[in-house]
């Protein structure tokens, strides 16, 4: 259902009815060309413009020369890892309940996955707060065995893995509905194991579908700010993370620092979206083959 | 069906089921019942000040506004896309989903820095009066550009389904392009149309990240009912951000469950 999974067909050719005057074709292109530029391209281009606005030597000093931005650059690569994996196993758990068996309560558990998109991620972040910070439901248990989950890296993990639940999921159910069971039919009326059958026919089958999943999750979960700002504490060098250093050095007025930490950001993003365009061009030629 | 045939089913349902548990459900219940440990009065005291009223105004008026802009730009985007050509076509098209890769931080960062008075367009807009940087006007903006994707991506592929006959058949029988247009494609469209709308306007009540940047957050004039959450758990009141919390939660739920039955509406009409 999200817009986010879906993907573009090719269109059909046009017809002479279907054509517009010249000037209604260029006035509405101008203006949507025009929309796009100012919404998206202009401030793309003006965070890589402030990054780089005291020269290249100054952009790699205050990525690499800080040792807190240094550290949430890490923490990032920590976090962002664990949850998309958590959820890459999750969703082939899920898309396989789902589109090989029927059973009662089955659209009630899609919509259920569907239900962090629906969540504020800063509600998310305060549901974490609420079991397992000191004043929480846990909290007292937690502390007295010495485990600390907020202010610390399992609650970053925990809060980010929830905003990306339903990413791999959501990908996953159509590619493996549109797939059908019959070659996984097929593996195991040959004497092929539950193992063997998953990774020899299962994976290959819908691994373009999962990889497209786990770049946009990836994005997503390099990316999340409100639910990570709740639990983390902002405690610099510990709990940040890249967008929440990113907030950090904007409150002490470090411009160029925020800017350098978010052009890294902002190319993850462009990176994500060459990915995604690629990834596209290739299942929609195997969809023609 | 293939309960007997293929392996696996109690092993991935149950593990499905678990992960729900225990990263969703569990967390979800203790939130709502957070909240029941106010009385109802107090619960109505946290929930109706004049500070959180106005919080709610804000985020509710800002998301439609943005809702309502998307709208129109979205379909203008979306139906250029698929009717026209025009120089790098696949550059506009592809950097449309900009905004679902680029993180809200980011966004929220760049549009501050964008429209403040020496900004690239605040140099031009502060002298005409119009301040698009920390006032209710920069939180509209920067929330038309989280959601600016969903109407593109939700008309495109309705559009590109089309029919080229239905088109013929009106002009055929001697309506103008612009009747067609009104009476013909875009009530086909409305389905869709209203389902990204509601799918901006959702992603917009619960967003964050960006708008803590561009708004100021000041209480009672910027503050949307994110902020105000986090500004009362900073404060270390629980019940009272929980509180607050589970309307904009019960606010959500309503917009998923409206997108929900908008989705079963346009699979009915289509088929």
């Amino acid at each position: 259902m999200h817009p986010e999974m879906v993907r573009k067909g090719g269109g059909s050719p046009r017809r002479a009815t279907q054509e517009d005057p010249a000037i209604v074709r260029w006035g509405l292109t101008l203006l949507a060309v025009g929309a796009i530029s100012l919404l998206i391209i202009v401030p793309v281009v003006q965070v890589f413009y402030q990054a780089f606005s005291h020269g290249v030597g100054a952009y790699l000093e205050n990525l690499f020369g800080d040792r807190d931005t240094r550290h949430a650059i890490m923490l990032t690569l920590i976090v962002s890892p664990i949850a998309v994996l958590l959820n890459v196993i999750f969703g082939i758990a899920a898309a396989w309940a789902i589109t090989r068996f029927r059973f009662p309560g089955r659209t009630i558990l899609t919509t259920l996955i569907d239900l962090p998109f629906a969540i504020s991620p800063v509600v998310a972040g305060l549901m974490f707060v609420l079991l397992f910070g000191l004043q929480g439901y846990f909290g007292e248990w937690l502390q007295s065995h010495g485990i600390q989950i907020i202010f610390a890296l399992p609650g970053l993990i925990l809060a980010t893995t929830f905003v990306t639940v339903p990413f791999i999921a959501r990908e996953l159910i159509p590619v493996m509905e549109s797939q059908g069971a019959d070659e996984d039919l097929a593996a195991v009326s040959l004497g092929a194991n539950g193992w063997q059958m998953f990774w020899h026919v299962t994976l290959p089958n819908i691994k373009w579908g999962l990889l497209y999943g786990i770049i946009l999750c990836n994005a997503r979960a390099m990316g999340e700010f409100g639910a990570v700002s709740v639990v983390s504490g902002n405690i610099a060098g510990q709990t940040d993370t890249m967008p929440l250093r990113v907030e950090k050095l904007f409150q002490e007025y470090n411009t160029p620092g925020s800017f350098a930490v978010a052009s890294l950001l902002t190319f993850l993003a462009l990176a994500t979206l060459l990915v995604k365009v690629i990834l596209e061009r290739k299942t929609a030629t195997i969809q023609r083959d | 069906m293939n309960r007997r045939v293929l392996p696996g089913f109690t092993l991935s349902l149950s593990y499905t089921l678990l992960y729900l548990m225990i990263l969703v459900l569990i967390p979800l219940a203790a939130c709502f019942w957070k909240a029941t440990s106010l009385s109802l009065d107090e619960f109505i005291a946290a929930v109706w000040t004049e500070r959180a009223l106005a919080a709610y105004r804000l985020t509710f008026g800002a998301s439609l506004a943005a809702a309502t802009i998307d709208l129109v730009l979205g379909l203008l985007i979306a139906w250029v896309l698929v009717r026209y050509d025009f120089p790098l076509k696949r550059l506009f098209d592809s950097i449309v989903d900009l905004p679902f890769a680029l993180p809200t931080a980011v966004a929220g960062l760049v549009y501050s820095s964008l429209y403040v008075e020496n900004g690239w367009l605040g140099q031009f807009l502060v002298p005409l009066g119009i301040q698009a940087a920390y006032s209710r006007l920069a939180i509209v903006l920067v929330l038309s550009f989280i959601g600016l994707p969903f109407v593109v991506r939700t008309v495109q592929p309705v559009l590109e389904s089309f029919d080229a006959e239905i088109e013929e058949a009106a002009a055929c029988l001697g309506a103008t392009r612009w009747q067609t247009f009104t009476r013909v494609l875009l009530p086909s469209l409305y389905p869709a149309l209203l389902t990204g709308f509601a799918l901006t306007f959702a992603r917009a009540l619960g967003e964050y990240g960006s708008v803590v940047f561009v708004s100021g957050n000041m209480p009672f004039r910027t503050e949307i009912a994110p902020v105000l959450i986090v500004a009362r758990l900073e404060e270390f009141a629980y019940a009272e951000a929980t509180a607050t919390a589970v309307v904009l939660l019960l606010g959500s739920f309503t917009v998923l469950a409206i997108i929900n039955a908008l989705e079963r509406w346009s699979q009915s009409h289509a088929s």
